[in-house]
């Protein structure tokens, strides 16, 4: 039994009317006409868009969780609780949330619970390339792969119906072109389901292991059940006419296929687990040879073979990076399906362009200090990685959210470095996953260095809130967690906070905090220049005259500072972009022959107050 | 309605609009009655780095990313990155380059030859590949209509030219989406890059005579006490204390003869000489 919503739909979105989305925003727009309650995640990227998309949103309660661990708590609780509910993350979020996932998949669920594992192929703005189609397969719950922005909307609203008539999360996987790809999608209605509330079940729900052997045929008997669905569901589905070869594909891949051989037989799995073996068997027989294209790794294709139909796949079309048309005709060309594509021109010479820290970052003062201490450090996720690029180059590790501590306490007791290790990690970090690692610097009594980059917000993914800035996904105000008292609190008994504007004092607390022995905490404490607000002050520039082109200032790597055409006993002078200098002052403070100063305001008059 | 789909790609620098621009080059096609798609790529990409949206339209499209050589008209909002997407145009398509210029910091880093590694403005680079190529310089046209953040207008203006659909839905969109009150430079500014004229090609700098070779660093520990004010100014990090407190030479190679040390030192314990000359003997 559904219930209209009373609450109308944002302007412009109207039900009925065909928009623009992206895939993010279908994933989201799906979840509203479902009716979920609740839509729970932590940012990352190519996720975040999906709970930002509907946060203004009064009749759903849209929130970050400090880590996607707690959000996907958060939202199996809701869901035992009665409401449908959406949990949001990028793929390797998942592995954050995983001990609760596979778990889940015993407990099943209360009202409908999707979550949404956004993959990054070929690692725009990630760590590592994981295939989640794997955690589908481990947990043994339901995948489904939209391909577009329509379907976004679509299997996001059929996953709630799916997760609810088989009692089991779903998981529903995007990847980079879809999550960000734009693309029609109709609109529909607004339905809530009348929630059922909680029914007490311990037997379903406390996992205890008498209760959990009792679930785990429970689960095995659903993805049978679930396998019968999707073989004869409307997301299995056959296309084509040509009998010489045929596809097996899914997500984004299907548009690929379809790019390059537009009249082929394909057989896309808008469920690709579990498979649909019969109608992929059916179809085997109509074809003369078999192929899989998909991205990363070869588990469709495993999964094919495993049930004794000859197939091919990764001998044509790579396990790696993330597919596109030209790929994908490569990949057929050297299958000896479609002709060799001509060799393209050599590419035409250009400059690098790597992603920078921003002008007034207020993590470049704290990384030039590293460098100059000579300190090992073990980096973390976030903008700040970026300072392992050069010219600051004072990064040594970094591999997951919030390993930074605990791999600076492993890295000391080993012995094994020669100068003192200090960890280096962003406010949203550290609540991510970082506080049980300074736990663990108190508890072994590490001599390490935690240098917690405190901009209040968010920044890689574009300014999000977390439970340090004090305010919510919804722009309600929150109680703010107390970053040094947090850190007293775990015992840590040298901790300091300094302004990363004021280079020598920032030097001087690191040094000092690098000396001490045992724990120590050092907190900086600018905003980010762009997020939650732009900070922009007097902007400052160069007195040619002055420069004499020692390049003191081109060690911080600011985007504003690049070379002038002015030269100084042969070396280039430098010249700084003030449209986009944000007037942080470090380049100046950095200025051994005092070049550098701020623009004059137009009242200024500097002849003046110099006769004065 | 043509039969097959179209591409077009935008590309520049993160913070220049390349999104937004996008957005408007897919609400004109959507107005226009095309099925389309657009695929772009967010995160890390943003802090200063290349930029790009693909956008494909027709009847009905499937991949949202643009095969190389097939699109039908590159946007590019910053010279390095004209060069960077030319692969993707189509032989016979169309290059809209912005001839501002946008440095990136590491195009600043040899410190051998001094010369940046930024590519010269250079149009033969287009006709080579058999491409209309059209240079502009939005930014002025855009400031001369008062307000250069109108400038993306007027690349849209030149682009809208090679994608045949009607100068109205291009208008509708583009006062649709771009920000409250700019409308209208917006829309005159689109106006004007439809009749813009092709830029002054400028005319490259001579690159710096070049780097004769290291320079040699001298330090006279007698006078030196190793109180680390050197090490800790040197651009080229070829000084350090180490751990026992002594200072020492670590990269003897990278000086580039900049002198901070010797001015700085209170001892007068280091000098710095070109190379190729007779060392002085000041002691000893």
């Amino acid at each position: 039994m559904t219930i209209d919503s009373t609450i109308d739909a944002p302007p412009g979105t109207d039900a009925g009317s065909t928009v623009l989305l992206s895939g993010n925003e279908a994933v989201a727009r799906g979840a509203v006409e479902a009716g979920a309650l609740m839509a729970v995640g932590y940012p990352g990227t190519p996720s975040t868009e999906i709970l930002e998309s509907i946060s203004g949103r009064d009749d759903i309660d849209v929130r970050w969780s400090p880590n996607e661990k707690v959000a996907l708590d958060v939202a199996l609780g809701a869901s035992i609780g009665g409401v449908r509910t959406l949990a949001t993350m990028k793929h390797v979020g998942l592995n954050v949330a995983a001990d609760t996932f596979m778990t889940a998949a015993y407990t099943g669920v209360g009202a409908g619970l999707v979550i949404i594992t956004a993959d990054d192929p070929g690692m725009h703005s990630s760590q590592n390339e994981q295939d989640n189609r794997a955690y589908a397969r481990m947990a043994g719950v339901p995948l489904l792969e939209p391909s577009n922005s329509a379907e976004a909307k679509e299997f996001t609203q059929l996953a709630f119906a799916i997760s609810e008539e088989f009692d089991t999360p779903v998981l529903v996987r995007t990847t980079t072109r879809v999550s960000h790809n734009r693309g029609l999608v109709e609109l529909g209605t607004r339905n809530v389901p009348e929630s059922a509330g909680f029914k007490r079940d311990p037997s379903k729900y406390v996992m205890i292991p008498g209760y959990a052997r009792a679930r785990r045929p429970v689960q095995l008997q659903r993805l049978r059940e679930l396998a019968d669905y999707a073989e004869a569901s409307a997301l299995t589905v056959e296309s084509g006419s040509r009998s010489e070869f045929g596809v097996i594909t899914s997500g984004i891949s299907h548009q690929y296929v379809r790019e390059v051989l537009p009249d082929a037989k394909i057989l896309k799995l808008g469920i690709s687990y579990p498979l649909p073996l019969e109608r992929i068997k059916e179809f085997s027989e109509s074809v003369e040879r078999l192929f899989v294209v998909e991205e990363l790794d070869p588990l469709v294709e495993n999964d094919i073979k495993a049930y004794g139909i000859a197939v091919e796949g990764k001998a044509f079309f790579p396990q790696m990076g993330e597919l596109d048309p030209d790929v994908v005709r490569r990949g057929f060309a050297s299958a000896g399906v479609v002709p060799e594509p001509p060799p393209a021109k050599p590419s035409l010479l250009t400059v690098a362009r790597p992603p920078l820290m921003c002008p007034g970052c207020p993590h470049t003062p704290p990384y030039l200090a590293l460098k100059r201490l000579g300190a090992v450090v073990t980096g973390d996720i976030g903008c700040y990685t970026l300072a392992s690029l050069e010219p600051l180059a004072a990064m040594d590790t970094c591999v997951a959210m919030g390993s930074s501590i605990g791999m600076a306490v492993g890295m000391a007791a080993s012995g094994g470095a020669d100068d003192p290790v200090v960890a280096t990690i962003g406010d949203s970090t550290f609540m991510h996953g970082g506080i049980q690692g300074l736990a663990d610097a108190v508890y072994s009594d590490a001599n390490i260095t935690v240098l917690i980059l405190d901009n209040g917000t968010t920044a890689m993914t574009g300014g999000q809130e977390h439970p340090g800035t004090g305010v919510t996904l919804q722009g309600a105000t929150a109680n703010p967690v107390d970053l040094v008292g947090l850190c007293k609190a775990l015992g840590v008994k040298d901790v300091s906070v300094v302004d990363p504007y004021d280079l020598a004092s920032t030097y001087n607390t690191i040094e000092a905090a690098m000396a001490y022995v045992g724990p120590s905490v050092v907190i900086t404490n600018r905003p980010c220049v762009e997020a939650p607000t732009k900070v922009r002050d007097r902007p400052y520039e160069v007195i040619a005259d002055k420069c004499t082109a020692c390049q003191a200032c081109m060690t911080a790597g600011c985007p504003s500072i690049v070379w002038s055409d002015e030269l100084f006993e042969g070396r280039r002078k430098v010249v700084i972009d003030t449209i986009t200098c944000t007037g942080c002052t470090l380049c100046a403070q950095l200025c051994p022959p005092l070049a550098i100063v701020a623009v004059p305001l137009p009242e200024d008059n500097r002849e003046d107050s110099t006769d004065a | 309605m043509p039969e097959e789909t179209k591409g077009l790609v935008l590309a520049g620098v993160g913070g220049q609009g390349v999104i937004l621009a996008g957005m408007i080059v897919a609400d004109a096609l959507v107005r226009a009655g095309y099925d389309i798609k657009q695929s772009e790529v967010h995160g890390m990409a943003q802090r200063g780095g290349s930029v790009f949206s693909h956008i494909r339209w027709g009847p009905g499209v499937d991949s949202p990313l643009v095969p190389r050589g097939s699109a039908e008209v590159l946007a590019a909002f910053e010279w390095a990155e004209a060069i960077r997407w030319v692969d993707y145009v189509r032989e016979g398509g169309a290059v809209v380059a912005d001839l501002r210029t946008i440095v990136p910091p590491g195009a600043c880093d040899d410190r051998r030859s001094w010369s940046t590694a930024y590519p010269t403005i250079d149009p033969e680079l287009f006709l080579d590949r058999r491409l209309k190529a059209r240079l502009i310089d939005a930014s002025t046209t855009a400031a001369d209509l008062g307000n250069i953040r109108a400038a993306n207008s007027v690349i849209l203006g030149t682009v809208a030219a090679f994608c045949g659909i009607d100068d109205a839905h291009w208008e509708a969109a583009i006062e649709s989406l771009v920000p409250r009150g700019t409308e209208e430079v917006n829309l005159a500014a689109f106006r004007a890059g439809r009749a813009v004229g092709d830029a002054q090609v400028p005319v490259p700098a001579p690159a710096p005579a070049g780097f004769p070779g290291p320079h040699l660093i001298d330090v006279n520990h007698a006078w030196c006490k190793d109180c680390d004010i050197c090490s800790r100014a040197c651009p080229e990090y070829c000084l350090a204390v180490d751990k026992f407190g002594k200072l020492g030479i670590v990269d003897a190679d990278a000086c580039t003869g900049c002198r901070l040390c010797e001015l700085l030192c209170p001892d007068f314990a280091i000098s710095i000489r070109p190379p190729m000359t007779e060392a002085v003997t000041t002691n000893g």
